[in-house]
């Protein structure tokens, strides 16, 4: 293959007056462009310089690796030594069966089962993977959209179970439905019945766990596509939106939900676009929410966000190039006022990430964190003439593209016309195409390439035909032992439950989970009320 | 959609792009389903979480002259032989098989083993994807 990579591309690397977002950047810019009535003070409405006025002297970003693979047994002996060395939040990844609400014996789980994360069919592989865990003490990230209120109704059992009270309960769910039709694929419903479940968990979580937060608005994975910043920042904003109508809809207070409401980005290499993205995103959301909907508590209108720094900027040629890139992206996440930051390991783009390669991701932010010193005080560019100017305009763009949206009729029609899909595939495209002929410069791999250097990919996820043999084995002993007549009672009682627009599903999952009824039986239930999406395929 | 020049590379060549298994990932196949078009084929996009026997039927049915397999969940081994079976059994392996994503060096070799008749990945230039299998079907 070798010979495929040798092309030269048509262009010359070199800086052009635009930015990625499609941003005019002049040579230079003076004090005029600054109106400083606009920049304010940190902490302070419309929060552009960020949410807190003391930054991170404050409290530091926490630093959150996204791991962990194999069973619940496995699982759960890796959370108990990450807990000894000190960690106090756990991620959870779940295998794609669990995501696409599919048990594991269906014909389509079985080859996956476990591969991406854990299999979490029922409530006992809950109950082995926090097994000796005290979930009043700890944080649990799930990454999980299309079943994530029943992976949530699953914790709050293991948690009725251990006794412990649910309103001791944190950690996070994604529960963003919305960029799972754009960009990530787990959807499971159509649409509107999406909308309803994320609304139903939000609100039920509000009220019996308050500490959790019950959804994280992303744009990464729209990024990771191919989106600009500003269109990730205009999209997720949008979906933000979406969720918040839905909310009220449904006799939410925004000014109570709001609160638990957060956000999750990319952060790719063009420096300026990214910190701009930040500033504009926490000044648009928090002038939407008091000016839209007339938010009074400030920490109702506050824009709070984590993001993962890597992903598609890193590439296989000359792979310690992207050691580089990472950190250039994490001072923009910090200068940006991120709350929380995921650093990829440099070999990402090719393999799964070496014991070497993750500690240096976290060797990264620390370096950053304690030796740069760019933390120290927040928003240390604000006022900044360039800046300034370029996160107004970054604001303009933004604010451009949610019109647009809102032209074609919302995000949730342009969704289930497949508008916003193909949009993103045809600057997917732009992208690709950008790099094929060197416009786009990626060090090592358009330019400056090394000669003969061969592309290393190297171990992805493979199976381990063990892992589906014990999930399956185990899924079979719980159908055969659970009470059955519980199990159907539950689950008649869910599809009542979800015929009824304005009855709260939540506590029926919770039953059900209790039950030992697994995720595919709960899913299907819900198909049976509700359908499933119907993916527009048109391009 | 203009993004890039229209050629005729692929003129009369009917694909199907389809994603088999439970990936999300589409942004790749829809990346390549725009530029086959663009390069003058018809293209037909199965859409997500289509088993292989359901890519396999649509194949036939459709007529394809090649069909390509986009998979970055690791699963590629498993779910190419299932299609390249499928397809057999339908007496259709006239149709070549193509296969993009995250696929290490030796299991290219494995899938090419299979009968796959070009692998690609996404460093690769897309007019080099067009001219594979342009030369391949011609």
């Amino acid at each position: 293959m070798s010979g495929m990579h040798s092309g030269v591309p048509d262009m010359e690397p070199q800086l052009r007056p635009v930015s990625p977002s499609g941003i005019d950047v002049p040579v230079s810019v003076g004090p005029d462009a600054v109106q400083s009535e606009r920049i304010g003070e940190a902490g302070t409405y419309p929060f552009t310089r960020g949410i807190f006025p003391d930054g991170f002297q404050g409290r530091l970003w926490t630093i959150r690796q996204y791991s962990g693979f194999g069973t619940a047994e496995e699982s759960n002996e890796r959370y108990k030594f990450l807990l000894e060395k000190g960690q106090t939040g756990l991620s959870v990844a779940l295998d794609l069966p669990t995501q696409c609400g599919l048990d594991p014996v269906h014909p389509m789980a079985r080859p996956e089962i476990g591969k991406v994360g854990v299999s979490l069919s029922n409530l006992s592989e809950a109950e082995i993977l926090f097994k000796g865990l005290d979930l009043s003490k700890i944080s649990t990230s799930f990454t999980i959209n299309g079943t994530a209120a029943i992976v949530y109704a699953m914790y709050l059992a293991v948690a009725d179970k251990q006794n412990v009270p649910r309103e001791k309960l944190t950690g996070t769910i994604q529960n963003d439905i919305l960029k799972e039709y754009v960009a990530r694929g787990t959807w499971i419903f159509p649409v509107r019945p999406s909308m309803r479940l994320i609304a139903d968990s939000i609100l039920y979580s509000n009220g019996v766990s308050p500490r959790f937060n019950p959804i994280s608005i992303a744009g990464a994975h729209v990024r990771d596509a191919g989106a600009t910043a500003a269109e990730e920042m205009a999209y997720t904003l949008a979906n933000g939106l979406a969720y918040v109508d839905e909310l009220r809809a449904r006799g939410g207070d925004v000014e109570k939900f709001a609160k638990r409401l957060s956000f999750f980005f990319y952060v790719h290499m063009d420096f300026f676009d990214e910190i701009a993205k930040f500033r504009a995103g926490r000044r648009l959301w928090a002038r939407l929410m008091k000016e839209r909907y007339g938010v009074q508590d400030a920490k109702a209108q506050h824009f709070r966000f984590g993001v993962v720094c890597g992903g598609s900027s890193l590439v296989a040629p000359q792979p310690y190039n992207n050691v580089v890139r990472v950190a250039v992206e994490t001072m923009a996440a910090v200068l940006g006022g991120a709350q929380s930051i995921f650093t990829c390991a440099f070999d990402e783009a090719f393999q799964i990430p070496t014991e070497f390669s993750a500690e240096l991701a976290v060797r990264t932010q620390q370096i950053i964190a304690y030796e740069s010193g760019i933390g120290r005080t927040v928003d240390p560019l604000g006022g900044s003439y360039f800046l300034e100017q370029h996160t107004d305009r970054m604001e303009q763009q933004i604010t451009q593209v949610m019109g647009e949206i809102d032209a074609y009729g919302g995000v949730i029609r342009a969704i289930e016309d497949g508008w916003i899909q193909l949009r993103l595939a045809e600057r997917g495209l732009e992208r690709k195409l950008d790099t094929d002929s060197g416009r786009n410069v990626i060090v090592g791999q358009n330019h400056f390439k090394k000669v003969d250097e061969e592309i290393k990919v190297g171990d992805v996820f493979t199976l381990d035909p063990t892992v589906a043999q014990r999930a399956l084995e185990k899924y079979q002993r719980v159908l055969d032992t659970r009470e059955q007549s519980a199990v159907d009672r539950s689950l008649a009682r869910l599809s009542a439950a979800a015929a009824k627009d304005r009855e709260n599903i939540m506590p029926y999952l919770v039953e059900c989970c209790h039950a030992y009824a697994t995720v595919g039986e709960m899913v299907a239930r819900l198909k049976e009320q509700w359908g499933e999406f119907k993916e527009p395929v048109n391009l | 959609m203009s993004l890039q020049p229209t050629s005729a590379a692929l003129a009369a060549k009917r694909i199907l792009i389809g994603k088999p298994g439970l990936d999300g990932h589409d942004i790749g196949a829809k990346i390549i389903a725009l530029t086959l078009r663009n390069a003058g084929a018809e293209v037909i996009y199965t859409g997500l979480r289509r088993s292989p026997l359901q890519i396999a039927q649509v194949a036939v049915d459709e007529g394809v002259d090649a069909v390509g397999l986009s998979i970055l969940s690791g699963s590629h081994k498993e779910l190419v032989a299932d299609v390249i079976g499928q397809l057999k059994a339908l007496k259709a392996d006239g149709i070549k098989v193509f296969v993009g994503g995250t696929i290490p060096a030796e299991d290219q070799a494995y899938l090419r083993g299979l009968g796959v008749t070009a692998v690609f990945t996404a460093d690769m230039p897309l007019d080099a994807v067009v001219d594979s299998l342009a030369r391949s079907l011609a």
